[in-house]
């Protein structure tokens, strides 16, 4: 039973000369940790807004096909009806913390659903502390380092309690500790809670050891979707993702001569494969 | 163009009692200034009215930002007392109408800085003001520093690309601002546009019945300040309509060199 | 050369950002600066071009002192480009953003004109000449930001974060532009957080925490030094992970870019074979 169901999903921006998204179909499963990636202006964006209703609902234009999230249908129900269900992390965390202390922006999606000074109270400590910022709860926005800013983004949509977590290029104004970091918590919404992730990123070297699928977008149309190993191969390459670095070497080693048993996609994968053909 | 008035309206967390009180107490200690000062035209009815405040910024622990924004309101007290005095008005009575919006600016100004959007927000939520009013205000209010830091880098980034602010006659230098104004007011929208973004993901407007996680209650003080700002404010009333204020005779005016004297 | 002796530096009443900085950055080098957020990056580069001044110590630029200067006169040697397009972009045309500088530096119309094509082309934007910057995409826009301060030729180029979101090929081609600037003779400062942009192009590495400048050497030194990498808040670049977890092998840490390291690895089974 798919939680994300997209059949020949077409969207054009009002006024745009072209589309942005082309006939878009795919299936996800609960669960998922799907990394989604392409280059700039192929769409991921565009698909990001559709699955949590700002597309068509803030954004007008013309949109044709199917999309079911969480068994809503996108086209009839409203952003707000939506949020419960998907969450909707951004690039910049600056401009997702508007309160001046984190509690308050964390209780803010709670509170806008209408629930219980009690049912706030305990979804915000909650969030607070899956997402380890806990001690953080009284400061103002300003004062927390990017990672930290990213993290109480993250808990405020939390908060909200949604099955499927999208978060748009969140590591872009991340130092490269914090992207780290942030990429774990993400892992562990989906390892420890079963959230469904979608993630879109270039930094395919941080976010595909976390990732049991990845889809490559290119001018508005899926061309390649499937586990990382599969995916990262010369048809990628050729569209200019950032494949891994290591995956690019073990290419070129291979290129060169030497067998490997599989093509790792992290490093620790890596490692192994190498040790394995310097130990012979 | 000195970004420093803003500071004197930026909130800062301090453990003051000032900072403490109940945001609707406060608002009401402001508005008993902000009546009482447009009441009087008395230069020495407006003098108490401002130096009443002096014990208030002290204990907001606030000097020298207080001072700042002072400082910065003195361009447009300059201004209003030339406005006065050049149309014909005596110097005592320009005096006392510069002393006016001094002290109004300084009792709003001490308001803004010890007042968290946020409280202000829960105040006026709490006052049954719709929601979408209350928080279209509070978060103007909140982004009023993060503005003078955007305003700030694009000065910076005008200036690396060879822009003089200061150089230049009178229309040049307001020609200057352009390039300031563009991306500034480009830097805007695009903020507030990803600030509506973030809103709508996490169910802005889902459901008429909020309940917020903190609730303002009023203590015992906050009562007590509301008691006495309606106290004076009576008493500052009852001056007004039965006690005659004298004034200082200093006649001096204008010397008659202008066709509207 | 752009040399600062003991800078200090600290915004008006607040902590001291910049806490006595040292540092000599010679000509056509290519020098890359990172650290942890708020380590000072952004501060020191603006004591470059005097946007701000030492509140101790000096920076001067090319044998002039800063503060004997103006950031308009500085800014004709020290090109900074910012992070954000959208904090520089006004007029109506593509062209007319361009000869803004120009015109601000006092160029004769027709020098301008001729800048103005020639960086154009360069960046691959002619075709954008007479349309307004507002309508471009985010990347076209930091190509704009960029051609607006190379259209002065300053001798000084500074970058801050020019890849944060771009794409995998744009950060190819803005890697091989920078380094062809460099051999074009220009220095090139840029801050980034991209340790794999920073692997594959190996400038200058210079470390600022808190700061201080807690690590100045070669690209291959820096990233392979445990502490200062933690200090810093960075992450190894993939590859240097790769070989520091091969180094009982024999494999080297200060390896740090693909090419190199197939070398290594050929050459490592070479040895064993």
């Amino acid at each position: 039973m798919s939680i994300i169901g997209a059949s020949n999903l077409t969207f054009t921006y009002a006024g745009a000369p072209r589309s942005s998204v082309e006939d878009v179909s795919l299936e996800v499963s609960p669960g998922e940790f799907v990394v989604l990636t392409g280059p700039s202006g192929c769409g991921k964006t565009t698909v990001c807004r559709c699955l949590n209703g700002l597309i068509p609902n803030f954004y007008s234009g013309d949109f044709t096909g199917e999309l079911v999230v969480d068994g809503m249908n996108v086209k009839e129900h409203t952003t707000a009806e939506l949020s419960s269900h998907v969450g909707l992390v951004f690039q910049n965390p600056e401009n997702q913390l508007f309160s001046l202390s984190i509690e308050r922006d964390v209780a803010f999606g709670p509170e806008n659903l209408g629930l219980s000074r009690e049912e706030t109270r305990r979804r915000v400590d909650w969030a607070l502390e899956v997402t380890g910022i806990t001690d953080l709860k009284d400061r103002p926005p300003y004062e927390l380092s990017g990672g930290q800013q990213q993290r109480a983004a993250i808990a405020a949509v939390l908060a909200m309690q949604p099955k499927i977590i999208v978060l748009d290029e969140p590591t872009s104004f991340l130092d490269p500790k914090s992207a780290l970091e942030i990429l774990e918590v993400i892992s562990d919404l989906n390892k420890k809670l079963g959230i469904t992730i979608i993630l879109v990123e270039h930094r395919l070297d941080l976010a595909s050891k976390h990732a049991n699928r990845v889809i490559v977008m290119d001018s508005g149309k899926i061309v390649l979707d499937g586990p990382p190993k599969q995916v990262y191969g010369e048809q990628a390459r050729l569209i200019g993702i950032g494949v891994p670095r290591v995956i690019t070497l073990f290419n070129l080693l291979q290129k060169g001569g030497l067998e490997f048993s599989q093509t790792p996609t992290t490093v620790k994968e890596a490692a192994q494969e190498l040790r394995k053909m310097l130990s012979r | 163009m000195s970004l420093k008035v803003f500071d004197g309206f930026k909130f800062a967390k301090l453990p003051t009692p000032i900072h403490m009180m109940d945001p609707r107490a406060k608002f009401t200690m402001t508005m008993g200034l902000f009546v009482a000062a447009l009441l009087f035209s008395n230069i020495y009815a407006l003098i108490v009215i401002f130096l009443v405040q002096l014990p208030i910024v002290y204990a907001a622990k606030t000097w020298k930002k207080w001072a700042a924004s002072m400082r910065a309101g003195l361009l447009l007290a300059v201004l209003i007392f030339a406005m006065n005095f050049v149309f014909g008005s005596t110097l005592v009575f320009s005096a006392a109408m510069t002393l006016r919006f001094i002290s109004l600016m300084s009792a709003f100004s001490l308001f803004f800085m010890t007042t968290s959007p946020d409280d202000l927000g829960l105040a006026l939520e709490q006052a049954h003001v719709p929601y979408t009013l209350s928080f279209t205000f509070t978060t103007a209010v909140r982004l009023v520093p993060t503005m003078a830091l955007d305003a700030q880098t694009v000065i910076d980034a005008q200036r690396s690309r060879g822009l003089e602010l200061d150089k230049g006659n009178f229309m040049k230098r307001i020609r200057n601002y352009i390039p300031i104004l563009i991306p500034l007011i480009v830097s805007a929208i695009r903020r507030s546009i990803e600030l509506a973004e973030a809103l709508e993901s996490r169910g802005f407007g889902a459901s008429p019945n909020r309940q917020p996680l903190i609730v303002l209650r009023m203590k015992f003080t906050d009562y007590f300040v509301v008691a006495v700002t309606i106290l004076l404010e009576a008493l500052a009333v009852y001056v007004y309509l039965y006690v005659p204020l004298p004034s200082p005779n200093i006649p001096i005016t204008m010397p008659k060199i202008f066709p509207w004297l | 050369m752009i040399r600062t002796e003991g800078l200090k530096f600290s915004y008006p009443s607040a902590s001291e950002v910049l806490r006595g900085i040292d540092l000599t950055i010679g000509d056509e080098e290519f020098v890359a600066i990172m650290g942890e957020n708020g380590a000072g990056k952004t501060t020191l580069v603006k004591t470059f071009n005097g946007l701000l001044l030492p509140t101790s110590g000096r920076v001067t630029v090319d044998g002039v002192n800063t503060r004997e200067s103006s950031v308009a006169q500085l800014s004709r040697d020290v090109g900074l480009v910012f992070q954000n397009p959208d904090h520089q972009l006004f007029s109506e045309t593509v062209r007319e953003e361009l000869a803004f500088s120009l015109r601000n530096f006092g160029y004769g119309e027709d020098t301008i004109d001729r800048r103005v094509t020639s960086i154009l082309e360069t960046l691959d934007l002619s075709r954008y000449a007479d349309s307004s910057p507002f309508v471009l995409s985010g990347g076209e826009r930091k190509r704009v930001a960029l051609a607006a301060v190379l259209v002065w030729n300053p001798k000084h180029i500074i970058l801050d974060e020019p890849t944060i979101g771009q794409d995998y090929q744009q950060k190819d081609r803005l890697r091989n532009f920078i380094l062809q600037l460099n051999t074009q003779g220009k220095t090139v400062i840029t801050i980034t957080h991209d340790v794999e942009f920073v692997a594959e192009c190996k400038p200058r590495l210079i470390l600022l925490s808190k700061g201080l400048v807690i690590g100045d050497g070669p690209a291959e030194d820096i990233l392979s030094d445990e502490q200062l990498i933690e200090k810093a808040s960075l992450a190894r670049p993939q590859i240097g992970a790769l070989m520091h977890e091969l180094r009982d092998l024999g494999l080297s840490d200060r390896v740090i870019d693909v090419y190199s390291a197939e070398q290594a690895i050929l050459g490592a089974l070479g040895r064993r074979r």
